[in-house]
């Protein structure tokens, strides 16, 4: 059992064909789907309203908002957008996620899918031990570790620095990303890799042109779980990227602004902030939103 | 096939098992050390005391007011996500059996599971900035919808009676979708046959619900529990963005009760190690009771 990812409207359409049959059930049911539809519906609205609020107010003044908060914008302002752009660097911090996030996704998988791949294919002395050490990581919480480890990157020289955000961020997302591939390539046949192996293909090209290959949807998976938990990745970064604002990520950036609109009044810049990050990430979801759900869940259906 | 297999396992595993032993075995031991002293941070003495933090600990006002509001939160956030999770996953996936044989969604399936889980791709800290707004006495859009339907405009976050209720219902309203799209998917797993029999049998759709699907997705449930005490045992990103702890503590978690400890104005590191200390166990117990109490056999469907 790995990625359950198979559409609930399958076998419902195969059913979809079959003569009706229970007819008595039909008036209980019609007034139970009006009911539940409003429910679906309510919930539906209580998730975008808050959404769409927040981007409809990106363009309205601050005077707008303060005087009417179910107002529409007189005219689109795209200069709120402009200044959370510029003045509030939301577009600094934008690229700084990106830079940090894509060193340690790399670094992540890299790392997750060697060590899973050994644990999965490999019998050699101490290998229990060396799993649970890495899947014991789950059960603790980041809290425990915080102080201690603003020390550790401290001298490590690091603090302060993306190159220990990446590390920071791979070595805490290790646990997981090693549990679930390491599921995932014993989940793989063994024939492929006895044959490889016998038509003399080394170890190292077996697992990159063959193993990693295969493992290509649990691959996919693990990626985007980790992808969205470290981009949206708060506490890492506030305690081990103070200071220096020039280089802090999103996360960071976007309380700040909140912090200085707090002092300023600044409302449409904090909703134009606002907008600037959620948009991008949702974009994205809806366009792969089938990968990205069954990434995220795939994992705890293990 | 032995041949040659110890250079891939050293290669593959040492980088990642001396990334996860740098910063994340050493920090969980060390904190476990550092909680036994009253080290303050930034000097060098770190003298050992003990047990002395954790007895202060027991006699620490603000520490049990904090724990006390991580109880309501693992008393009332689980039930209220897991419930309205399953009501919304069996809406959409078997909401729809008018005039049908079998079991289908309800219309729009697709786009309700798409919008639902908007809060989950989204950062805590965006959650967290909006709804502060959202909750904000005048310019907010919950008291701009009171106020037009000519009802009172309380203060919300402002409020001790009410702040750390409003930060709850946020965390119930960003958790939901999440868990619609996990029992969906569970639920679509259950061979259709089933409620066939079921409905043959004239079941009410409760009973069906009660009897034939809660059971059938136990696995999922218990897993989605454990997910969610250790959310609720934290908490900290949404109180400290959107409350801050506040006012008077009325909002204060544990996880916020550690961070303001070891990085606000004091830096008690050895004290605030202790808390992360209790914070682990308390952790650990709750899965470990979650997974126990939950117990029962697993059905397997072939």
């Amino acid at each position: 059992m790995t990625i359950l990812d198979r559409p609930a409207s399958e076998g419902a359409a195969a059913d979809d064909r079959r003569v009706p049959r229970d007819r008595g059930l039909r008036r209980e049911t019609g007034a139970a789907n009006v009911f539940s539809h409003g429910f679906l519906l309510l919930w539906g609205l209580l998730t975008v309203l808050p959404l769409l609020w927040m981007f409809v107010s990106s363009f309205k003044s601050d005077g707008e908002i303060l005087s009417d908060p179910w107002g529409l914008p007189g005219s689109l302002r795209f200069d709120n957008w402009a200044r959370a752009w510029t003045e509030a660097h939301i577009g600094r911090y934008f690229l700084n996620s990106a830079i940090v996030v894509a060193g340690s996704l790399t670094l992540t998988m890299l790392m997750g899918a060697a060590a899973a791949y050994v644990f999965a294919r490999y019998e050699f002395r101490g290998r229990q031990v060396a799993y649970y050490l890495f899947v014991g990581g789950m059960m603790f919480p980041v809290f425990l570790a915080l102080v201690p480890l603003f020390f550790v990157v401290r001298n490590a020289g690091l603090f302060g620095t993306w190159t220990g955000l990446v590390l920071v961020y791979a070595a805490y997302s290790l646990p997981f990303t090693v549990f679930f591939l390491t599921a995932f390539f014993r989940t793989l046949p063994t024939a492929v890799a006895e044959a490889a192996l016998i038509d003399g293909c080394g170890h190292f090209r077996l697992f990159f042109r063959v193993m990693l290959p295969m493992a290509r949807p649990g691959m996919i998976s693990i990626a985007i779980f980790n992808f969205l938990s470290q981009w949206n990745q708060f506490i890492l970064p506030q305690v081990l990227m103070q200071g220096d604002d020039s280089k802090w990520v999103l996360a960071q950036g976007l309380t700040a602004l909140a912090v200085s609109q707090g002092y300023q009044g600044d409302y449409s810049g904090l909703f134009a902030g606002l907008t600037i990050a959620t948009v991008p990430v949702l974009v994205v979801y809806v366009l792969f939103q089938r990968q990205v759900q069954s990434g995220l869940t795939a994992g705890q259906l293990k | 096939m032995r041949h040659g297999k110890y250079p891939l396992i050293l290669t593959f595993l040492v980088p990642p098992l001396l990334l996860y032993l740098v910063f994340v075995v050493s920090p969980y031991l060390q904190a476990f050390q550092i909680s036994t002293t009253d080290w303050l941070g930034y000097s060098a003495e770190a003298d050992p005391v003990g047990l002395a933090n954790f007895e202060t600990l027991l006699h620490d006002g603000r520490v049990w007011n904090a724990l006390k509001n991580n109880a309501l939160l693992l008393a009332v956030v689980p039930v209220l996500t897991i419930g309205l999770g399953l009501f919304f996953a069996t809406m959409l996936n078997m909401g729809g059996r008018k005039g049908r044989a079998g079991v289908t969604g309800v219309r729009g399936t697709a786009v309700y599971r798409m919008v639902y889980f908007f809060p989950q791709v989204l950062s805590v800290v965006i959650i967290a900035l909006l709804w502060k707004e959202v909750y904000h006495p005048n310019s907010g859009l919950l008291n701009g919808t009171l106020r037009a339907v000519g009802l009172p405009a309380p203060t919300w976050l402002g409020d001790p009676r009410t702040a750390f209720w409003c930060v709850l219902a946020v965390m119930v309203w960003a958790n939901v979708g999440f868990y619609v799209v996990l029992f969906g998917t569970a639920m679509s797993a259950i061979p259709r046959d089933i409620y066939e029999a079921v409905l043959l049998d004239g079941a009410s759709r409760w009973t069906t619900l009660r009897r034939v699907t809660i059971p059938l997705l136990w696995d999922t449930v218990q897993v989605a529990w454990i997910y969610l005490a250790i959310a609720a045992l934290d908490g900290f990103i949404l109180i400290q963005q959107m409350t801050n702890g506040g006012p008077n503590f009325s909002s204060d978690v544990i996880g916020l009760r550690m961070y303001e400890t070891a990085f606000g104005s004091e830096s008690k590191f050895g004290y605030a190690s202790a808390i992360g200390v209790v914070l682990f166990f308390l952790t650990l117990s709750v899965a470990v009771l979650a997974l126990r109490t939950a117990r029962r056999d697993r059905i397997e469907y072939s």
